[in-house]
C-alpha cells in the first residue's frame, strides 16, 4: 500500500478515464462540459502514458505523451471556436438542436 | 513513505476535482476545477520524473486550453440550468456503464506485470538522472529522432490556429473602415470634377 508502483498510476488513469465517460453521459445536452470531459480522459492516456515510461525506463512514452498534449490543445481550440460560431448562427448550443448535417 | 502520502494526496485532489467538472452546476466553476485536476495531474508527472511534461502539462493546460474554457464560457450568454435537463435521468444508465469500465480498466492495470523480456524492447533508456536532466534528454530525443513528428505536431498547431481564425473571423457589412490602398490610388480625375454652372442655372 505504501510502496507506489505502476498499478497505483493506472488505477488514478482509470478513474479519470471513467469519469470522463460518465461526464460525457450526464452532460449530454451541453457540449462545453462534454469537451472538458473529453480533455480529462485525455489527461488520464497522458498518466498512463507518463507513468509506463517511468516504470520501463523508456523516454518515448513523455514524447508521446506531448504529442498528445498538441492535439488535445488543437482539438480544444477549433472545437470552441466551432462552439462560437454555433452559438453566434442559433443562439444555443443544445446537443439536440445541432442536427443540420442529418441526412 | 513520504511520497506514498504526497502520491495519495495529488491522486485524491485530481479525482476529487474531476468528480466536480462534470457534476458542478455552473460551468464557471467545473472550469477551476478542472484547472485544479490539471495541477494536481502535474504534481503526478513530477513524482513520476516528467518535469518537462509537468510544467508544460501546467503551461498548456492550464496557461491555454482552461482559459479559453473560461472565457468561452463567461462571453456566451447560455441559461446553463436548462442544459443540465436529464441529468438524473441519465444518471443510472452512465453510472452502470461507468462501473462496469472502471472495474474492467483497474482489474487490468492494477494487477499490470511487465514480461520478462519487456526491457529488451525499450528504444531509448531514461538517462541517469544526476547526469542530465529530464528537458535535455527529452530535448536531445525530440530534435534527433523524432524531428518529422515534432514538425507535424507543429502543423497541426500552425493548422489549428488557421482554422480558428476562420472559423470565427467576421466581416460585418456596413462599417466604414478606412482603406488606405484605395485612398491612395486615388487621382485627380477620379475625385475632382469642374463644371461650368451657368449663371441662375444650377448643377
Amino acid at each position: 500500500m505504501l510502496q507506489i508502483g505502476l498499478g497505483h498510476f493506472l488505477t488514478v488513469g482509470a478513474i479519470l478515464f471513467t469519469l470522463g465517460v460518465l461526464g460525457i453521459f450526464l452532460n449530454r445536452k451541453n457540449v462545453i462540459i462534454i469537451m472538458m470531459a473529453i480533455e480529462l480522459m485525455l489527461l488520464a492516456i497522458n498518466i498512463n502514458f507518463v507513468a509506463f515510461s517511468h516504470f520501463l525506463n523508456d523516454l518515448v512514452g513523455q514524447i508521446f505523451s506531448m504529442f498528445v498534449l498538441t492535439v488535445a490543445a488543437a482539438e480544444a481550440a477549433i472545437g470552441l471556436a466551432i462552439v462560437v460560431v454555433f452559438f453566434r448562427n442559433r443562439g444555443t448550443i443544445a446537443v439536440e438542436d445541432i442536427n443540420e448535417m442529418k441526412g | 513513505m513520504i511520497q506514498a502520502l504526497i502520491f495519495y494526496m495529488f491522486a485524491g485532489i485530481t479525482v476529487a476535482s474531476a468528480v466536480m467538472v462534470i457534476s458542478a452546476r455552473n460551468p464557471v466553476h467545473a472550469v477551476l476545477f478542472l484547472i485544479l485536476a490539471f495541477f494536481n495531474a502535474a504534481g503526478l508527472f513530477l513524482l513520476l520524473g516528467a518535469e518537462f511534461l509537468a510544467m508544460v502539462l501546467v503551461v498548456v493546460y492550464v496557461g491555454a486550453v482552461a482559459v479559453l474554457f473560461l472565457f468561452v464560457v463567461m462571453l456566451l450568454d447560455i441559461n446553463f440550468l436548462k442544459l443540465r435537463e436529464g441529468f438524473l435521468t441519465y444518471l443510472p444508465t452512465g453510472a452502470l456503464i461507468g462501473a462496469i469500465l472502471l472495474v474492467e480498466l483497474v482489474l487490468m492495470g492494477g494487477s499490470w506485470k511487465f514480461a520478462a523480456d519487456a526491457p529488451l524492447s525499450v528504444s531509448t533508456r531514461t538517462p541517469d538522472m544526476a547526469m542530465i536532466t529530464n528537458t535535455d534528454a527529452l530535448g536531445r530525443l525530440i530534435y534527433t529522432d523524432y524531428i518529422y513528428l515534432f514538425q507535424a505536431s507543429g502543423l497541426i498547431l500552425l493548422v489549428a490556429m488557421i482554422g480558428t481564425i476562420l472559423l470565427t473571423l467576421r466581416t460585418r457589412p456596413g462599417v466604414r473602415k478606412q482603406n488606405i490602398a484605395r485612398q491612395n490610388a486615388r487621382t485627380r480625375e477620379t475625385s475632382v470634377e469642374i463644371r461650368k454652372v451657368p449663371s441662375g442655372g444650377g448643377i
